[in-house]
């Protein structure tokens, strides 16, 4: 099995499902990604898979997230055109819920998946991380949900999915204030599971999907699917609070404003401007 | 530690880090500036200050500071 697309590729070799991001510039989820990312959930699924690995080929990290620019203009475009508020809004419902099927599927699968994080691992990137079982990060990677920035939420299960693997403060910390978190402090807070020298995550994430391919198939699905429940619920009233929230008009604003932010941390609001 | 003691090992560092010479970097700079910085370089600048000094950075405390000095303040209180 092998498949090489516009936003990523990927191969089985000996059980192992190799997924290489390959977008520039940081792997940005839009339709094109997302199309593909859709051929994944399909492929670890498929017989012969026993782990799945999965990197980016991209020097600047594992995924920025969400394509905003592209998120923008569709929205822009679609108002221009005359199309209602709940029509916009059930478009990004129908994406969001595009990616979390697809999400889910992932997430779920009866396979060892690894994700193999280095630099950049921002909002929906940081989701898509979040889906594997077991993240080795090399000491560049940082992870962030910069969502609330926009006037939103993280929307692809990113609060349930990390709630599940680390403390709500830590969920709270993050989600409140913005900041990324360091892939050291993040292996001190246990989501990280392997910490490794830059440039040595996608190497060692192999060596823990030949791991898994020592352990009985079946024992291995049902101890996943045992330690890794999925939070449904939750994730479904987050898709609910994200299209309540992206229905206000901030949220088109700044998304306008990052559109056009050329600042050296665009993830984070700008500091308020003193009265003149 | 004081912002004192920070500054000398924070301008070694980023001069070695961006390729500069110490001597060319100094406290009232703008280190965006003299560094041209972009988005991915900052947070890579994070990362080394947080590994070099044991501490964590929030990315919001360095995003409107523009001097070392006053980055080195900022270390300095969490050292």
């Amino acid at each position: 099995m092998k498949f090489e697309g516009e936003a990523l590729g990927f191969e089985l070799d000996g059980g192992v499902l190799s997924v290489r991001l390959h977008r520039a510039p940081c792997n940005e989820i839009g339709l094109s990604m997302l199309g593909e990312l859709e051929r994944v959930a399909d492929a670890v699924r498929a017989p012969g898979v026993r782990a799945m690995v999965l990197s980016s080929d991209v020097a600047r990290g594992f995924c920025a997230g969400a394509d905003l620019k592209e998120l923008h203009h569709r929205n822009r475009a679609r108002r221009d055109e005359g199309a209602s508020d709940d029509a916009r809004v059930a478009e990004v419902r129908s994406f969001l819920e595009r990616i979390h099927a697809a999400f889910d599927a992932i997430d779920t699968a009866e396979v060892t998946t690894v994700a193999a994080v280095h630099g950049v691992c921002f909002g929906g990137g940081f989701e898509l991380a979040l889906t594997c079982d077991v993240l080795v990060a090399d000491r560049t990677a940082r992870f962030c949900f910069p969502e609330l920035r926009l006037g939103l939420i993280p929307g692809v299960g990113g609060l349930p999915r990390l709630a599940r693997d680390v403390g709500n403060a830590v969920v709270r910390d993050l989600l409140l204030t913005g900041r990324s978190l360091g892939a050291q402090r993040a292996h001190q807070l246990g989501l990280v599971s392997q910490l490794v020298a830059p440039g040595e995550h996608r190497a060692v994430a192999a060596r823990v999907a030949a791991q898994a391919l020592r352990f009985d198939p079946a024992a291995t699905a049902v101890g996943k699917a045992f330690a890794k429940p999925l939070p449904r619920d939750a994730m479904d009233r987050e898709i609910a609070l994200f299209c309540d929230l992206f229905r206000r008009p901030a949220v088109e604003q700044a998304l306008a404003r990052f559109d056009a932010d050329t600042s050296a941390m665009p993830y984070l609001p700008a500091a308020p401007r003193p009265p003149s | 530690m004081t912002t004192a003691d920070v500054l000398p090992r924070l301008l070694s560092l980023a001069a070695t880090r961006f390729g500069k010479s110490v001597d060319a970097l100094s406290a009232g700079d703008d280190f965006f500036e003299s560094l041209g910085i972009d988005s991915v370089e900052a947070m890579s600048m994070i990362t080394a200050l947080e590994e070099r000094f044991g501490i964590e950075i929030p990315d919001y405390e360095v995003q409107d500071v523009r001097t070392f000095e006053d980055l080195a303040a900022v270390i300095a209180r969490r050292v």
